[in-house]
């Protein structure tokens, strides 16, 4: 058993996250300037949920649907800040029509999304919305880049919120059902 | 009773000092413009249970400017479960302001929920926002008015009992970026 150190309370929250590539993940969004997130919870987004809330620079809002957050990341633009919105691809149905708002203004929109449906997955009723995820972003305007390891999100969250903050696009990550792993249940 | 929406509006905005304003799509876009346009207006032509929600980020953005959302009894029903992301998220700097005809203008005067006896005031007060109310006459609209101009405890939702009625339509600009372009401008915002 190893012996532990005394530790910051944030070094604390990072190193006992559930999903370690969270911490990374946080620090590259708050380099690329974001200080509002909101989101639906899912439990692959669980550490960077909990980063977030614990970051007093940064604004959360938990949500009762996906496409609240888009409205929500429409305003705090208009107000000049930078929005993340956090979601399961179940989530990405709910949102497509108030994704036209981010198409139609060129709106700054940076979406990470939680695959489920397709891979290890034990609920059919994720499968359907799972498969559509991305054809349904694309279809609405959205550009996807898919993460299948941690190293492989990081890098793209990065240049994902340049495109989005920096050229205007609308920009969802979709982190893969294979890296975040199996569901316990 | 029930008030003339455009009359309502315009007392509502009267020396509306540094308001920034989201209109939500239909009757209440052309409300906002027919009481005068502004750089510090986002008038939506889509983006239907969106407004309040686009207020309350633009709220947390600038927490130095008082944030208006006004939108449709319509509008705002499809967007019923933000009144409770609001709530939860308790903005001071901003109110909703509901054009509540009990119909849905746009589409040919379907009777809406509010015009089946459903109470947006009250579903806002039981989300928990810090104060409601009700307005059907130009009194009680001055007084708000009055309100809107003064600190608040939390968000507030204000609805307007209107007339129902189609008024001649008032038409800003549908460019989505011109509009969010020119609003930056008038904050300072860089408009890249």
């Amino acid at each position: 058993m190893n012996k532990k150190r005394p530790r910051s309370p944030a070094a604390a929250a990072e190193t006992d996250l559930a999903q370690p590539w969270a911490a990374k993940l946080h620090r590259v969004l708050k380099s690329a300037g974001v200080t509002h997130m909101s989101y639906v919870p899912d439990a692959g987004h669980a550490s960077l949920i909990d980063l977030f809330a614990a970051d007093p620079d940064v604004i959360s809002n938990v949500l009762t649907s996906e496409q609240e957050g888009v409205a929500i990341a429409a305003g705090a633009w208009l107000g000049g800040k930078r929005s993340v919105l956090l979601l399961q691809s179940s989530g990405v149905g709910n949102c497509i029509n108030m994704l036209s708002l981010m198409a139609i203004g060129r709106f700054p929109l940076l979406m990470l999304v939680t695959m489920r449906g397709e891979w290890a997955e034990f609920n059919p009723w994720q499968v359907p919305m799972g498969r559509a995820t991305e054809p349904a972003l694309n279809a609405i305007g959205v550009r996807t880049f898919r993460a299948e390891t941690a190293e492989d999100l990081v890098e793209i969250a990065g240049s994902a919120a340049t495109l989005a903050y920096e050229a205007d696009q609308q920009i969802a990550v979709l982190i893969s059902q294979r890296m975040i792993g199996r569901k316990v249940w | 009773m029930a008030l003339d929406r455009r009359a309502a509006v315009a007392a509502l905005l009267k020396d509306r000092g540094d308001l920034l304003i989201v209109s939500g799509l239909g009757s209440p876009t052309y409300d906002v413009h027919a009481a005068s346009d502004s750089d510090a207006n986002y008038y939506l032509w889509g983006a239907m249970g969106g407004a309040a929600l686009i207020g309350l980020g633009l709220a947390q953005a600038q927490p130095q400017r008082h944030v208006l959302a006004i939108t449709g009894d319509g509008e705002q029903l499809m967007g019923l479960g933000g009144l409770a992301t609001i709530a939860v998220a308790k903005p001071k700097n901003l109110s909703i302001v509901v054009i509540d005809s009990g119909h849905f203008a746009e589409t040919g005067m379907q009777r809406s929920h509010t015009g089946c006896g459903l109470d947006l005031a009250a579903v806002a007060a039981a989300c928990g926002f810090a104060d409601t109310a009700v307005a059907a006459d130009m009194a009680a609209v001055e007084s708000l008015r009055k309100k809107l101009h003064r600190p608040a405890e939390g968000p507030r939702l204000f609805v307007l009992k209107v007339a129902v009625e189609n008024p001649p339509r008032s038409l800003p600009p549908r460019d989505a970026v011109f509009l969010k372009n020119r609003f930056r401008a008038h904050l300072g915002l860089s408009v890249s």
